[in-house]
């Protein structure tokens, strides 16, 4: 386990999820993101040697579906349901990259 | 006629021997909404004319003709709003029907309305949700558990004849045993997920509440079964799930956890439990202890796999396409702001958490590492079930708690999973069920009983079996 | 200082199926903004994706044509980031265990290695406004194959013959039709210089923006001496990402590498993982076409065609499966007709017309010269050479009886050309073809009024 959970970076990490806190948001989450991880550091009593990970509940393989076009939705839904949209376009403030 | 407090088998002969009409019992179902959700706030949405125009044409031939039932506000029904209870998802309508709605559709249900919940399905006490606090039917001070409190609330406080839910880490099973109802938790695979808005998409499944056993088995007949919409679905033959219900349980091996009972544990909850092992011996079963080794990781595994999952399911919500949006002056700042606004203090609390767990350096110690600790938990199950034909242990560690006594308390809060969380990681079903009662006040108890993978059928026949060798059922909320 | 530059190339190929990746919306280029989308590829809650299998097996079969390894245990994984032409905010996509590993591109005297091809969802496309930006979500889920280079490439004229080679196996696959007009082909290079001898890498830059493979080859000539210029002068070079301005000629920053990303991948928990067993990899070897390379040495071979010849028409798919169709008895002729067309697809012309027009210029029917006529009206008409040659009147006269008289008239009004002929000077008789030619208005056989006139010419 990583043990420097005392420098949890809140801002970057609200950065990534973009998410906007406040300040007595970050102050909390950060207190509370560091009990969290005090309680999963657990996890390292478990020798985990030659364990595979499961990252599904099934043992399911190739699940396939044949390559046959259907029709889509009306398009009217789509832009009725968006916040903000012209010329079919759905609208957002100008992306920069 | 009080038809609300009816079982789905007792309106089913009823609307077939033409006693009561789909019409009049949806009626009823409205009254009673009408009477008493003022005060239970089970119900976030309804719209009684559609209600009443579906129990008009209803096919009352089939499995669930002229039911009503209502629906967690995490599944899609087209036409409908379907917010998660979350601000993000105010304004937003579905455009298409999840599979367990189509197959309830097929099946004859009425579907009455949408019922409240944690913010997507995040919490244990429905109170995380921004459309305010769902109540217990036994006492209005209490949560009714959750995330999926408003469907138990709804069964629990008979303003439904059953609802669906959905459980990831005990969400259907928790608010079932806090509210005195059935709640059961498929296999993983057996209900097809498309539709349900995914909070963890390795661990979600849906699920039936009732008010009895042998309406649990009639729901997931209906819902249960392969979709090709839903690639972690199994194809497998879906059986009559009633047709073993009354064949007790005379010689099967029930397995007795060791770790389950510990320290902390309410003592009426655990004097309950041990009670209805004593009971299930009684009708024939053979009682072996059996260990889950792993159980003491269960919680620290799920919250670390369930919110890095998370963290991705949920940034789609975004104000691009959908939903409410927050403008800013750039695209990054409208998502910020969006996201800021829309979510609230726990979802945003298991963002952070899951973005970290993933996050660059961290991998592997956090999400990698709970991954094979899941691998181990499942394998407990696998172990334990050499030995027994399904396992009994409480739903919950306490009965159901006051409304803001564990707000500010996460791991609190996140440590009141613990009996359920384990049989999410393992993919195995789960069903919680009545056995009994604290004294004072008086407030249901839940017994859980955990099943094999995909076989619901020895789950359901133990749960009958001992539904009907004892009262609890029978009882009702004052209301 | 002499500098080398070190070239890979990420290329991302849109695979030719008639369905998106994980819905079955379909894969249209041109349609109106937002009329190919679903809940699913517009990421709405609750849905779910499903495998498009087609998809799958062509990935597989690129694979198998440039000789990667089909790796027998796949998975997808979620890629995480924000941006709003990604409708789930994560791409589904392969991290550690792509379809395909390993693997080469072979060009002209080397083969340039491949490490992996994976396969995942395309995103949508972005209009940009004044203040606003428009997305439209049609592309958004197409499947898309990224193939990743080793950095083996040391010159913008490899990268150029890579992606030519590269092109042209895929099509001949019929994996993708690879329009880089229509984005069904795009190309990022990554590039560094190192001085020669040194076996470190240089500091990196990503170029993005290439619109052709000329592009690339257009921006890599003016990175490579941009960036050894600058070590010149004593400068560093960043890590970064730069942007191709094809119309400038010239790139720019981007963004630098503190905007690094945080990916944050984990596997994709709602696809289960591929496995590949024999059987299927069976199955898809079935589809192995010749790959370019061993069609233009069997056009050699078989048809006897020049190096150069057989290279052109390999490539272009069409064109050489229409030339194998028309070859006939003379594929050398059949070759340099071929050659000339620019687009075979889009004329009507059969293949057996081709050597119908050989044939027709083989037996002196016509000319040469008016063979190219005749060429030009059967690509815009499509009729055959024997109705285009007698509608324009074009067929040689070879009857004898009508060349005598014509030779004869000739002979008898130009007794110059005869005396100089007699007089020794054999040339002159190229004024009384001439003659002969013009009676006939062009259309008798020069060659027979050669051998006729000599006959008279020796006999008078």
């Amino acid at each position: 386990m990583p043990e420097d959970t005392n420098r949890i970076n809140i801002d970057h990490v609200a950065h990534l999820a973009r998410l906007e806190l406040t300040d007595a948001e970050k102050t909390k989450f950060a207190a509370q993101l560091k009990d969290m991880l005090a309680y999963v550091a657990k996890l390292s009593e478990v020798d985990v040697t030659g364990v595979e990970p499961t990252a599904h509940a099934v043992p399911l393989t190739n699940v396939l579906r044949p390559d046959e076009s259907r029709p889509s939705i009306d398009p009217a839904l789509v832009l009725k349901n968006a916040p903000e949209s012209a010329r079919g376009l759905i609208i957002m403030p100008k992306i920069v990259e | 006629m009080s038809l609300h407090i009816n079982t789905i088998t007792g309106l089913r002969a009823k609307l077939q021997r033409g006693e009561i009409s789909a019409r009049q019992l949806t009626q009823a179902m409205l009254d009673r909404i009408q009477a008493v959700d003022g005060k239970l706030k089970a119900y976030l949405w309804l719209n009684p004319d559609d209600a009443l125009a579906q129990a008009d044409t209803a096919d009352l031939t089939k499995p669930l003709g002229g039911i009503p039932v209502a629906i967690k506000d995490v599944l899609n029904v087209t036409g409908q709003p379907c917010t998660c209870a979350s601000k993000i998802l105010h304004g937003h309508t579905s455009v298409y029907d999840a599979t367990v709605i189509r197959q309830l559709r097929n099946a004859g249900a009425i579907l009455l309305g949408r019922t409240n919940m944690d913010e997507f399905a995040m919490g244990s006490s429905t109170e995380n949700s921004s459309w305010g606090i769902t109540r217990n039917p036994w006492d209005l001070e209490r949560i009714p558990g959750g995330s999926s409190g408003g469907s138990a609330a709804a069964v629990a406080g008979h303003e439904a004849i059953a609802s669906l839910g959905s459980d990831t880490g005990g969400s259907i099973r928790q608010p079932a045993a806090l509210t005195g109802c059935v709640g059961l938790k498929p296999t993983y695979g057996l209900v097809s997920r498309y539709g349900l808005v995914a909070f963890a998409s390795s661990l979600d499944q849906i699920g039936p509440f009732t008010k009895t056993v042998e309406d649990s088995a009639l729901m997931l007949s209906v819902i249960a079964g392969h979709d090709s919409l839903d690639s972690t679905s199994v194809p497998a033959p879906v059986p009559d799930y009633r047709e073993k219900l009354n064949a007790g349980v005379k010689s099967l091996r029930i397995g007795l956890p060791k770790e389950y009972f510990i320290a902390g544990m309410d003592q009426e909850v655990e004097a309950a439990v041990r009670k209805a092992i004593q009971q299930l011996e009684s009708l024939g079963a053979e009682v072996v202890e059996i260990s889950l080794p792993h159980t003491d990781y269960a919680v620290a595994v799920y919250y670390l796999i369930a919110t890095a999952e998370a963290s991705a399911n949920l940034a789609r919500f975004d104000g691009v396409r959908y939903g409410a949006r927050v403008r800013g002056a750039d695209v990054l700042e409208t998502y910020s702001k969006t996201r800021g606004a829309g979510f609230g203090p726990e979802v945003k609390r298991r963002i952070i958490l899951g973005t970290y767990a993933l996050s660059a350096g961290y991998y592997d110690a956090y999400y990698l590492k709970a991954q094979k600790v899941r691998t181990l938990i499942r394998r407990d199950f696998e172990q334990a079930f050499q030995k027994c034909d399904a396992i009994v242990a409480p739903t919950s560690p306490t009965p159901a708690f006051k409304i803001g006594e564990r707000v500010d308390d996460p791991m609190q809060m996140y440590l009141s999973d613990i009996f359920t969380i384990s049989v999410n990681l393992a993919g195995n079903c789960g069903l919680s069920l009545p056995c009994g009662f604290t004294a004072q006040p008086k407030l249901p108890i839940g017994l859980q009983l955990i099943g094999k993978a995909f076989d619901e059928t020895t789950l359901l026949r133990v749960a009958h079996a001992y539904e009907q060798s004892t009262p609890w059922h029978k009882e009702r909320p004052a209301l | 200082m002499n500098y080398e530059a070190v070239i890979g190339l990420e290329v991302h190929v849109q695979l030719k199926t008639q369905s998106k990746l994980f819905c079955g919306c379909a894969t249209e280029f041109g349609a109106e903004p937002n009329t190919r989308v679903c809940p699913v590829c517009l990421g709405y809650p609750g849905v779910l994706p499903v495998m498009n299998a087609e998809a799958v097996r062509k990935t597989i079969l690129s694979g198998l044509m440039i000789g990667c390894k089909i790796t027998q245990f796949s998975k997808w994984d979620r890629k995480n980031y924000f941006y709003p032409d990604m409708p789930k905010n994560y791409q589904v996509s392969q991290y550690d265990l792509p379809l395909c590993l390993g693997g080469a591109v072979q060009i002209s005297g080397k083969k340039l290695g491949v490490t992996r091809i994976h396969l995942e969802e395309d995103v949508a496309k972005s209009f940009h406004f004044d203040t606003t930006s428009g997305v439209d979500f049609n592309r958004a889920g197409t499947p898309l194959m990224e193939i990743v280079s080793e950095p083996e490439m040391r010159s913008p004229e490899d990268a150029f013959a890579y992606l030519t080679a590269l092109k042209e196996i895929l099509i001949t696959g019929g994996v993708s039709d690879c329009d880089m007009e229509k984005g069904q082909l795009r190309c990022d290079c990554n590039v560094s210089v190192r001085p020669v001898g040194q076996e470190k890498f240089g500091e990196k830059v990503e170029i993005k923006n290439m619109n052709s493979i000329s592009g690339v080859k257009r921006a890599l000539e003016y990175e490579i001496p941009r960036q050894i210029a600058a070590l010149g002068r004593g400068e560093k070079i960043f890590q970064e990402t730069r942007r191709w301005d094809d119309e400038a000629g010239k790139t720019s920053v981007m963004r630098t590498k503190e905007y690094a990303h945080d990916y944050r991948y984990f596997p994709e928990p709602d696809l289960m993982p591929v496995t590949v067993s024999d059987a299927m990899l069976a199955e898809i070897q079935k589809l192995l076409p010749e790959l370019p390379e061993a069609r233009r040495q069997r056009f050699i071979y078989q048809y006897g065609l020049p190096e150069y010849d057989a290279g052109v028409l390999v490539a272009n798919a069409a064109l050489a499966k229409f030339f194998e169709k028309a070859a006939g008895k003379n594929p050398k002729a059949v070759a340099n007709w071929m050659m000339s067309v620019s687009d075979i697809t889009t004329t009507p012309i059969q293949p057996t017309q081709i050597g119908e027009l050989v044939t027709a210029i083989d037996a002196g029917q016509i000319s040469g010269k008016q063979g190219k006529d005749v060429f030009a009206a059967m690509l815009t008409t499509g009729k055959s050479p024997a109705i285009i040659i007698q509608e324009k009147g074009l067929a040689q006269v070879s009857d004898t009886g009508a060349l005598e008289a014509f030779c004869e008239q000739a002979i008898a009004g130009n007794p110059k050309s005869v005396a100089d002929f007699k007089a020794g000077n054999k040339a002159a008789v190229n004024a009384l073809v001439g003659q002969v030619m013009k009676l006939s208005k062009g259309k008798a056989n020069p060659q027979l009024v050669g051998e006729i006139l000599a006959k008279k010419l020796h006999s008078a």
